[in-house]
């Protein structure tokens, strides 16, 4: 018997589940970083954890509010410059998995965090930008996205191509010689979606516990590819749950 | 060699209205103190550079002294939007904001650049995306060796950078350790700079994972112990993660930013006349 949860902390746990032990992965604050810690303290234990203000390997025993909390710096097994991080460690293609979010998603993945609605000189809502996710979207050896799943984030066309996914089809990332692998899978509060092998549309392969496929075409802005062999995953487990929390607590008292 | 100064005495000398002015600090070191000083005296027409321009330049941008803003990532970290800069860029308040927008990948590479002496930097970036739709000096570059084609972004040249590091000696060499972001390559790709320190001392003692800037790099060093408030300075402060949440609220109305700037920055003893 499993204890009561929230579609926040089940989808958490699916992306903690994702990362497989002794991988690197570059973490944005939010919902990736907390899944990737949550995988590191359960069973991921030698997670690699970048952060982009350099530090490489961080361990930190509370969430950072910020990508630059002292926390990490003092758990990193080096502290590097921000150019380097980007240089030597993103670029060449030296970290496996890159967590981001999203405030706009289409079929192949392609990201928006820039601006929604209008124009970008006059848009309806200016988002805060890039900051290191195109190139995280470049060159990880795959993409983990983590964002939960709505009509509007869900959308036919992004509004602004800020991070790309697969592009228009199954041969863009060759064709504008993106070297990393794009984004595999895109976890949500209803389910799990990957990129089809062959066409690359993200396609649903697994609900969580409790949800139906009409939630997710509901809350999906195209028509929604789904897997023949679609299952459901398991529950968070009561470790899985305990440990979670005790990190989110750590949050909300002060260092 | 570097010059110690007043806070007050180093802004006025070194800042100057229309600059290209780049505060840089990756969450550690802000130089929050040097950017209240910059509003207390009033500069405006900036083009204000910065990687992250989270809340400090939230507070420049709603005060007025910006005109321009070239920058990567424009949030409160952890947090969520910023308020005054997206009502700069939505309704134009209080004045218009144009924006050079870029990745992370590309601003870090540009500053390299401008502390290298080149007129641009190459890198694997921004293929795909709509940046160079928007940003026109983002432009594609074939490599002379291999025929590839990559990203070429220009030099980023401030007329001023300002930083906070933790220690500088009385011959102005600066110390600063912990997360050291771009600093050491805004400060030598600018014309000239401000540094504000914690602490100034007889002698710099090493300390693991140290970035030095020789005095003879520096414009000026001024003495502002408390400077990156509410952001920090690794084994003086913590970062004020509270004050990061609280300035949500503050910023998100015009008139509750504008009370809050006038009591906690243009009432001068505030924090002027530290050094």
């Amino acid at each position: 018997m499993s204890e009561q949860y929230t579609a926040d902390e089940m989808m958490t746990v699916a992306a903690a589940r994702q990362l497989r032990d002794g991988t690197a992965c570059f973490v944005g604050i939010g919902l990736p970083s907390t899944a990737a810690n949550l995988a590191r303290a359960t069973h991921a234990p030698n997670l690699v954890l970048i952060y982009e203000s350099g530090c490489l390997g961080a361990k930190p025993d509370r969430l950072p509010l910020s990508i630059g909390d002292g926390v990490l710096a003092d758990t990193a097994d080096a502290v590097v410059p921000v150019p380097e991080v980007f240089n030597y460690w993103l670029q060449p293609g030296r970290i496996d998995v890159g967590f981001l979010g999203a405030a706009q998603l289409d079929r192949y993945g392609n990201i928006n965090t820039t601006v929604i609605g209008g124009d970008y000189t006059g848009p309806k809502v200016r988002l805060p930008g890039a900051g290191g996710a195109p190139e995280i979207a470049a060159s990880c050896g795959e993409v983990v996205v983590i964002v939960r799943q709505s009509r509007r984030t869900f959308t036919e066309r992004v509004d602004f191509v800020t991070s790309v996914g697969y592009g228009s089809g199954p041969d863009d990332r060759a064709r504008l010689g993106l070297r990393g692998g794009g984004p595999r899978t895109v976890i949500t509060d209803l389910g799990v979606l990957e990129a089809d092998p062959v066409s690359r549309e993200l396609t649903l392969t697994r609900l969580h516990p409790g949800v139906t496929v009409e939630q997710v075409h509901d809350a999906t802005g195209w028509p929604l590819a789904v897997a023949d062999d679609l299952s459901t995953g398991e529950p968070p487990t009561a470790e899985e749950l305990t440990v979670l929390r005790a990190l989110e607590a750590t949050m909300r008292t002060p260092a | 060699m570097a010059k110690l100064v007043s806070l007050a005495e180093g802004v006025a000398e070194l800042v100057r209205d229309g600059d290209t002015v780049a505060l840089e600090g990756f969450t550690h070191l802000i130089p929050f103190a040097a950017g209240h000083e910059i509003i207390r005296q009033g500069r405006r027409d900036l083009t204000l550079v910065r990687m992250t321009p989270d809340v400090i330049y939230d507070q420049l941008i709603g005060a007025g002294c910006a005109r321009r803003l070239v920058f990567s990532w424009g949030g409160n970290p952890g947090v969520g939007s910023l308020h005054r800069f997206r009502d700069a860029v939505q309704n134009a308040w209080p004045a218009p904001l144009e924006l050079e927008e870029h990745s992370h990948a590309g601003m870090a590479n540009r500053y390299v650049a401008g502390a290298s002496g080149l007129p641009f930097a190459v890198l694997r970036g921004y293929t795909g995306t709509d940046l160079p739709r928007h940003t026109t000096n983002i432009r594609s570059i074939d490599c002379p060796f291999t025929g590839e084609t990559l990203t070429a972004v220009p030099a980023l040249n401030p007329d001023v950078t300002v930083v906070h590091a933790q220690r500088a000696d009385r011959a102005g060499n600066v110390q600063m350790w912990g997360i050291t972001g771009v600093q050491k390559e805004a400060v030598l790709a600018a014309r000239r700079s401000l540094v504000t320190v914690e602490e100034i001392v007889d002698e710099l003692t090493p300390v693991a994972g140290q970035v030095v800037l020789p005095g003879w790099a520096v414009s000026a060093v001024a003495h502002v112990p408390g400077g990156a408030h509410p952001s920090y300075a690794h084994g003086y402060s913590v970062r004020d993660n509270a004050f990061y949440v609280a300035w949500d609220k503050i910023s998100r109305d015009r008139d509750t930013f504008q009370d809050w700037i006038a009591t906690h920055v243009r009432t001068p003893e505030r924090d002027g006349g530290r050094a």
